[in-house]
């Protein structure tokens, strides 16, 4: 499980892998933050349920960023700790945070660019671009 | 991709025949020298041109300006033309932020007499115009202004006391797209707007004061009222975390409207839907909106400016008033009328990190520029030179009445990162005589000038090109970023 920052020449781009799909979505928001330099502090811890469905592992991984990059602009709020669930292109996300200490850059929007999981010897890896 | 795929025209023109990939719809042409193109070849751009000339409905070619660079889906700098209503629509060809553009505002202070005051007038623009990662703008709307935002743009600041009618009548569409549909922007969009509004963002967004350092068109300059030695302000932003999440919406969406409509696309960002689908349609009322709140937007920064200027130089100058020389968008979506294979059609120009530049006699303009042509706004990169130019007929004859956009990034944000130092950059940039405000170095240090082409470059291939003409060259005195 780990990630790699990709050189862009304008924007963001993430690859990130996983051994599997729950691990992939976990691991790519944390790649986000870390390219976000967001820090949060330890206390209150702040805990949201996001579900959504999708078409595939792609809408999915799309879907749940996008999601923490509105709580990040909206309520200044980062997390930390994921449990995932998926069953049938359905994403159900218990997580745990807390507000922002420090939010050193904006993403826009999470990109469908080229955007395919596919599996390799890491297990699955995906190339993520971020708009920024 | 490389130089030799590309057919050399002239020496500012390139093309990427139909028949580089069996996909491809239309060709792609390129404007650029052999030097600036070369700065590309490591990058995708070229290979975005060609994604893009997949899609459905495209007519003419898919057209490249010389300030491109790699985006995502569609190249940076690319112009694409669809039939309408029988063609598509495509937000990631537009981008997430809808209507991100510049405004130029004039003045009749000299800078010569002003040096002095730049450090405070940059801490009162700094105070004024809100910028930085989420910050919330200088006021917030509620549920029902919103709505009337979005379907009015400037119309609804000048309603409110933030605008002229001269603001009005020298924006891209008076301020104000016609067709806008607020009930098809998502709720969270509009949250995410309410607060935003009357705000910079951060990343490449600017509040920036110019000296007007060289004219090149005495009548062009006359009319736009830019004289030698005054100071000019610029704005650059767009429809911040609203536009964002309009994007968001339909691109997502729009995945499933490409099964629907049998559309097949190399890539999944190029997502799109015929123009007169519901779901095409939606997301043009949802962009219009978004492109309205942009408008808005630019207009109550430019209102906070005016305040700092009356601050700072009321007393001390003659005139401390701003006068709008034009706003205009870089990311849009237009349907607009243009000659294609010898006949008028309606098409939807798909415009993303390109200018409208439309020329002489166009619909749309203001009574002083159908004379001269729209003006055209290209903002340097932080400490080179910006520049105002005007449409020309050869811009409405090749470009769909386009030009570039800015000077285009060549260097990555994590290298500028790692090449360049936030604090020793703004050191720099105040012994070259320019004030900076930022909130971020990090930030600063990512829009360094060495991250950047060559702004003159660009703008001497456009002319070149006869795509545009040159007015007047600004040179940058004082920043505000986020």
């Amino acid at each position: 499980m780990g990630f790699e920052e990709i050189p862009h020449t304008a924007d963001w781009s993430l690859r990130v892998w996983a051994d599997d799909l729950e691990g992939l979505l976990a691991e790519s928001a944390r790649g986000m933050y870390w390219l976000a330099e967001a820090e949060i502090v330890d206390q209150p811890r702040i805990k949201r349920i996001f579900e959504a469905e999708g078409i595939d592992g792609e809408s999915l991984l799309v879907a749940f960023l996008s999601e923490l990059v509105y709580y990040a602009e909206q309520e200044y709020a980062g997390f930390n700790n994921f449990e995932i669930s998926i069953k049938n292109d359905r994403l159900k996300v218990e997580m745990e945070g807390a507000p922002l200490k420090s939010l050193s850059k904006a993403i826009k929007a999470v990109t469908w660019h080229k955007l395919e999981i596919q599996k390799s010897a890491r297990g699955l890896e995906v190339e993520i671009v971020f708009d920024v | 991709m490389n130089i030799q795929n590309l057919t050399r025209i002239n020496d500012n023109e390139w093309e990427i025949p139909k028949s580089y990939r069996h996909d491809m719809r239309v060709p792609v042409r390129i404007f650029a020298t052999r030097e600036l193109l070369e700065q590309v070849m490591n990058d995708k751009s070229l290979d975005q041109a060609v994604n893009s000339a997949t899609l459905p409905g495209l007519v003419g070619a898919v057209v490249v300006m010389p300030d491109m660079h790699q985006g995502y889906g569609f190249p940076i700098g690319g112009v694409a033309a669809t039939e309408y209503p029988r063609g598509v629509i495509s937000p990631g060809a537009i981008g997430y932020d809808i209507n991100c553009g510049v405004r130029l505002l004039a003045s009749q202070i000299e800078f010569e007499s002003a040096q002095k005051d730049m450090d405070m007038l940059a801490t009162r623009l700094n105070q004024r115009c809100p910028s930085g990662v989420g910050k919330a703008g200088v006021i917030k709307v509620s549920v029902k202004e919103l709505d009337e935002v979005l379907d009015d743009g400037s119309r609804w600041a000048f309603k409110n006391g933030y605008a002229t009618q001269a603001d009005l009548a020298r924006t891209e569409e008076s301020g104000s797209v016609k067709g806008a549909d607020p009930a098809s922007v998502s709720q969270r969009a509009k949250q995410r707007g309410r607060e935003q509004i009357g705000s910079v963002g951060a990343g490449n967004h600017f509040v920036e004061v110019d000296v007007v350092e060289q004219i090149f068109d005495e009548q062009a300059a006359a009319v736009m009222g830019l004289r030698e030695g005054m100071l000019a302000l610029q704005i650059h932003c767009g429809s911040r975390g609203l536009g964002h999440q309009v994007c968001t919406d339909y691109v997502r969406e729009f995945q499933g409207a490409v099964r629907k409509y049998g559309i097949n696309l190399p890539d999944r960002e190029l997502v799109c839907a015929p123009l007169d689908s519901p779901e095409g349609q939606a997301y043009l009322g949802a962009m219009r909106a978004a492109a309205n709140f942009a408008f808005a937007n630019r207009q109550l920064l430019a209102h906070s400016a005016r305040k700092a200027f009356e601050e700072t130089f009321a007393g001390k100058a003659k005139s401390w008033h701003l006068h709008q020389v034009y706003d205009i968008a870089h990311n849009m979506g237009k349907i607009e009328t243009h000659e294609v294979d010898g006949r008028q059609m309606q098409v939807c120009v798909h415009r993303k990190g390109a200018t409208r530049a439309f020329g002489p006699g166009a619909p749309g303009l203001p009574p002083e520029y159908k004379v001269i042509g729209q003006p055209v706004i290209i903002p340097g990169s932080m400490g080179t030179a910006s520049w105002v130019l005007v449409g020309t007929e050869e811009s409405m004859a090749r470009s769909f009445g386009s030009s570039c956009h800015g000077a285009g990034r060549v260097m990555s944000r994590s290298k500028a990162k790692k090449t360049v130092r936030g604090d020793e950059l703004r050191r720099e940039l105040e012994q070259a005589g320019i004030q900076v405000r930022a909130g971020s170095m990090p930030g600063l240090a990512e829009e360094s000038p060495s991250a950047y082409k060559d702004v003159d470059a660009v703008v001497d291939t456009v002319s070149a090109a006869g795509i545009a003409r040159k007015v007047a060259r600004l040179r940058p005195v004082a920043v505000v970023k986020g």
